[in-house]
């Protein structure tokens, strides 16, 4: 279509009934009439359903015949059928940008459906107010992003390497960054695995020969990453090598997968803790591995739940930490079935779901035995003893221990905020990375292009961080396998001339899509376009009124304030 | 050329799975038996521990599915066979005969205006009724009409015939058939979700024989804006208002004698669904009977104390022994108080049952149809660290049918059942 002829504004409406869902409860013809006596609105007409083939093709079919440059619907919702009617416009050679939606379904006749003159009323106002805003509108262009197909993983645990297998085995080219000199994660220091007993050793062996066989996965051990720049699909992240040779690589990458881990808390003056008769359930692993002999040896076994977790300083419960002490109570009980094996518990046994349960019955069947704990009545521990107020006997008691064994949270590591701070991503009060929908993105970040797994986002057992981590890769594989982002053109702009760097607008955008960058003209604000997602925060924000949100400037949402006001 | 992939079962790790995989550029055929993709989490009325509105957040998912170019949505549509193997399944589906003409209907509902059948509504859980020319719920997607061939004066006597005639688009079909589709995919994604457990099995708990005491599914419907009492908190025998209300755990879980295991989500949504009654009505008093409180996920413990702290919700440990009624059919649980050892009663306005969560009705033929193993409880064998896998190549499982788990978990679970389900079929 000849786009100076967008100069004259002929705009076509298009009034749904709905079948009886608009058509039985407003005057449509009523509307119509009406809506024929708005500026430069030059065609109008009535369907009975103006999404069903019929509708569509009188759209088109006005939009040939009228010449129109701007069309309205106005019918149900724009969140099921704007694409709809959108497409068919740009079928029509229209600039689908042209087009504008009008609600008199559920902003009309279903919620006044029993007040049929005023809503009647409010439709017509809708649609003079949307015929308004439609003079306005400016034809765009979508805007399309080539992305690098390449991913970084950030952690070589269970997570990280699952993630970055997955994607390698799809053909995909891989660069796997872990800070310790060899991979595996927490799993190093494992073990056995619940809920089958598996050796850690075993599992992450397996993965990690898995992983060494794809060429396209790189795998760079004792290195970090140092500085991020750019965007969904551009990433350039450039990595500190220390070993063999210190280095540093810059790498090209479209994607990003978060999968640094957590760490076991170290409970320093906690219960007399002192990594020898009391120790850590992680600690305990270590000697199972390696020390079963005189593990064996040992009567009396006393493990405490919740150590420095569901208190004040770390309000959350760590998740795994119930099932990690049932499995090694489980263990040490068959390394000698006559040893005295308590578990002191505060209120709950985490053990959801189906075989958990079952470990948890069978460890009771086993003979050891739970002893419950209040906060207000927390253990006591002596050199021989740990007292304990117990609940069904109504006193305190003394159990003797030859080994103590405290189960401490998964804690996130203290650099994770310098990490997010490179990604621009959020982390919670307890420096988790937040995701960005906690319900229905569990492994995205609001920020496009940059996907979390594993124990970094919350404490997960390893089957849920592989399962996490193949998802996180499913999503990362996105971008990737497609090639190309493409995002509508509803972003914001910065005027340069007016724009005085404040920082405003980067500070309060939720993508992370402004940054401050120096121009010959000083420093200035710039939309990276392929984060907006046009929220208009930054607009709103703006001081200098430098900030303009595509097809939704000032001018059009106040003509349409302008419209509607008497 | 990448091969096609099935998905079944149109809940949300369904429609996830399909989502990812038609993102990806696959071609994706999602299978639903019912008439709206959506599931279970379509019912929800809120979602734990953000106090989201449930179809608010599903509603977008459903329409992005099934608007999905890569995606071939098929509802009203059951698995009859797979054949074949990994990267070459052959797969026959039953397209059940809708008695409408999906290209033709548009959802406007005049027909189900007009029927003159009521029967009970599957999706409310029986608390209202719906016609026999039905909506299977106002957000249903596709906005389809469906007939129930069971109760169709026409199709059952062969009178009638009132929807056919109002239909301006002429889609009615009284005389549709079933229809066969064979596909041929390279892998295969279950996620067929959960069915509640039938509380009558634990007689002792009154339900069906205290009008008062309802299920926790049917008290979502209720407290639901879009539900039956428009999202008015009424106990069913009277339809006054609830001003004191019990939640009582574990209702055939964590039970030897019914289902062993725990079923994982109770505790939180009870807990919303207190927070949500004194939203609705603040005042109202309410109290979770609980064996013990298993919230180990994301802000769960921030989400149980603020329960106490800010909605005043007070949970008492003890495992219910029995529920009756008193003469104004008030539910009276007894209980022993395990906190106390006392053994106590209380009487309340309205008893909710968080009964356990089980496999799917029908689950043995259905993984026989599959040529998958079911573990101990009847969910879908998977391997223990890689829980999307299943004991037959090709075939990966993800959601509540693989073993129990809240939304976040099904919907990280079901993009990695895609990646899987992508490996073999970009291969």
């Amino acid at each position: 279509m000849d786009q100076s002829n967008l100069l004259e504004k002929r705009v076509g409406v298009f009034i749904c009934h709905c079948g009886t869902n608009i058509g039985g409860f407003l005057d449509v013809e009523d509307i119509e009439e009406y809506t024929k006596g708005l500026p430069d609105v030059v065609f109008t007409q009535r369907n009975l359903y103006t999404c069903s083939e019929e509708g569509l093709s009188q759209i088109k079919n006005g939009i040939k015949e009228h010449n129109l440059n701007r069309v309205i619907v106005a019918s149900c919702t724009p969140r099921t059928h704007e694409p709809l009617f959108k497409r068919v416009c740009s079928e029509a050679g229209l600039n689908p940008y042209l087009f504008n939606f009008v609600n008199i379904r559920e902003h009309c006749s279903w919620v006044h459906m029993h007040e049929r003159k005023q809503a009647t009323k409010k439709a017509k106002d809708l649609i003079r107010m949307g015929v308004a805003r439609v003079r306005l509108l400016e034809p765009e262009e979508d805007i399309e992003i080539d992305v690098e197909p390449a991913c970084l993983v950030i952690g070589g645990g269970i997570a990280g390497l699952t993630a970055s297998t997955s994607l390698a085995k799809r053909g995909f080219k891989v660069v796997l960054v872990e800070r310790d000199a060899t991979l595996g994660g927490l799993l190093r220091d494992l073990y056995k695995l619940y809920p089958i007993c598996e050796d850690a050793t075993n599992v992450l062996e397996g993965r990690k020969r898995e992983g060494e066989s794809y060429p396209n996965l790189e795998i760079l051990t004792s290195s970090e990453v140092k500085e991020i720049k750019g965007f969904v699909g551009n990433y350039e992240v450039t990595v500190d090598i220390q070993y063999p040779r210190h280095g540093i690589r810059i790498i090209k990458v479209g994607v990003i997968i978060v999968a640094t881990g957590a760490k076991v808390l170290i409970p320093e003056g906690l219960y007399g803790y002192d990594g020898k008769r009391i120790i850590t359930q992680l600690e305990l692993e270590k000697r199972l591995k390696e020390e079963r002999e005189k593990l064996k040896r040992l009567n009396n076994i006393v493990m405490i739940q919740c150590v420095g977790a569901r208190g004040d300083k770390r309000a959350y419960c760590s998740k795994v930490c119930c099932m990690v002490a049932i499995k090694n109570a489980t263990l040490i009980s068959r390394l000698n079935p006559e040893a005295k094996i308590y578990i002191i518990y505060r209120d709950i046994i985490q053990v959801h779901g189906t075989e958990y349960e079952d470990y948890y019955r069978e460890a009771r069947d086993a003979g050891i035995l739970f002893v419950r704990y209040h906060p207000e009545n927390e253990p006591v521990v002596s050199d021989e003893y740990v007292k304990i107020y117990d609940e069904m006997l109504g006193e305190d008691i003394l159990i003797p221990y030859d080994l103590l064994v405290l189960s401490t949270p998964l804690v996130s590591w203290e650099d994770a905020s310098n990490l997010a701070k490179m990604l621009k991503v959020p982390l919670d009060e307890n420096r988790f990375f937040l995701e960005a929908h906690v319900k229905l993105r569990p492994l995205d970040f609001a920020t496009d292009g940059i996907y979390v797994c594993g124990t970094c986002h919350w404490p997960v057992s390893v089957p849920e961080a592989v399962s996490q981590a193949l998802g996180a890769a499913a999503r990362a594989s996105i971008p990737m396998a497609n090639k190309k982002v493409r995002v509508e053109s509803i972003i914001s702009e910065v005027d340069k001339d007016k724009c005085i760097a404040c920082g405003l607008c980067a500070s309060v955008c939720p993508y992370k899509a402004i940054e401050i960058k120096k121009t010959e003209g000083g420093k200035k604000a710039e939309v990276i376009s392929a984060s907006c997602k046009g929220c208009g925060s930054c607009g709103a924000s703006c001081p200098m009124s430098a900030i303009t949100m595509h097809q939704f400037t000032d001018e059009q949402i106040l003509s349409q304030v302008k419209a509607v006001l008497p | 050329m990448p091969k096609d992939v099935l998905v079944i079962g149109g809940g949300v790790s369904g429609i996830q799975a399909s989502l990812d995989l038609a993102d990806m550029g696959l071609k994706v055929h999602l299978v639903e038996k019912l008439p709206s993709i959506g599931g279970r989490m379509a019912q929800l009325d809120k979602t734990f521990p953000t106090n989201d509105c449930s179809i608010c957040i599903l509603a977008p998912k459903m329409a992005d599915c099934f608007g999905h170019e890569n995606i071939n949505t098929l509802t009203f549509s059951e698995v009859r066979e797979v054949s074949g193997r990994e990267g070459d399944f052959k797969v026959r589906v039953v397209k059940k005969a809708r008695g409408v003409d999906e290209t033709l209907c548009t959802g406007c509902g005049e027909c189900i205006e007009k029927c003159p059948v009521k029967v009970p509504d599957e999706f409310n859980m029986g608390l209202s009724e719906r016609k026999a020319i039905y909506l299977y719920f106002l957000q249903a997607v596709p906005r389809i009409a469906t007939i129930d061939r069971d109760n169709c004066l026409m199709i059952t006597k062969g009178k009638c015939g009132i929807c056919k005639k109002v239909c301006q688009r002429g889609a009615v079909d009284y005389d549709q058939k079933d229809k066969e589709i064979t596909l041929q995919v390279g892998a295969i994604i279950v996620a067929v979700g959960f069915d509640p457990y039938d509380p009558r099995n634990t007689s002792q708990y009154g339900y069906g024989r205290c009008k008062n005491v309802i299920t926790a599914l049917e008290y979502e419907r209720l407290i639901c804006a879009s539900g039956p009492t428009g999202g008015h908190l009424v106990r069913p025998s009277d339809h006054k208002e609830a001003n004191k209300i019990g939640y009582v755990q574990c209702v055939g879980s964590r039970d030897v004698r019914k289902n062993p295991y725990c079923s994982s989500v109770c505790c939180m949504h009870s807990t919303k669904e207190a927070i949500l009654a004194q939203e609705h009505n603040p005042g109202v008093e309410c109290f979770v009977f609980y064996t013990d409180i298993r919230a180990p996920g994301k802000d769960f413990q921030r989400y149980i104390k603020r329960g106490m702290a800010e909605y005043g919700v007070i949970y008492i440990r003890g495992r219910v022994a029995e529920i009756i009624q008193d003469e104004d059919e008030n539910p009276v649980i007894l209980y022993e108080n395990t906190e106390t050892d006392k053994v106590e009663h209380m009487k309340l306005d309205l008893v909710v049952l968080a009964t356990s969560l089980v496999p799917r009705h029908g689950i043995n033929e259905f993984a026989n149809l599959l040529g998958v193993d079911l573990d101990n409880f009847g969910f879908i064998k998977t391997d223990p660290f890689n829980t999307v896998i299943t004991t037959r190549e090709g075939i990966f499982a993800c959601g509540y049918c693989q073993s129990p788990q809240d939304i976040p978990e099904s919907v990280a679970q079901a993009s990695g059942a895609a990646e899987k389900a992508a490996e073999i079929c970009f291969r």
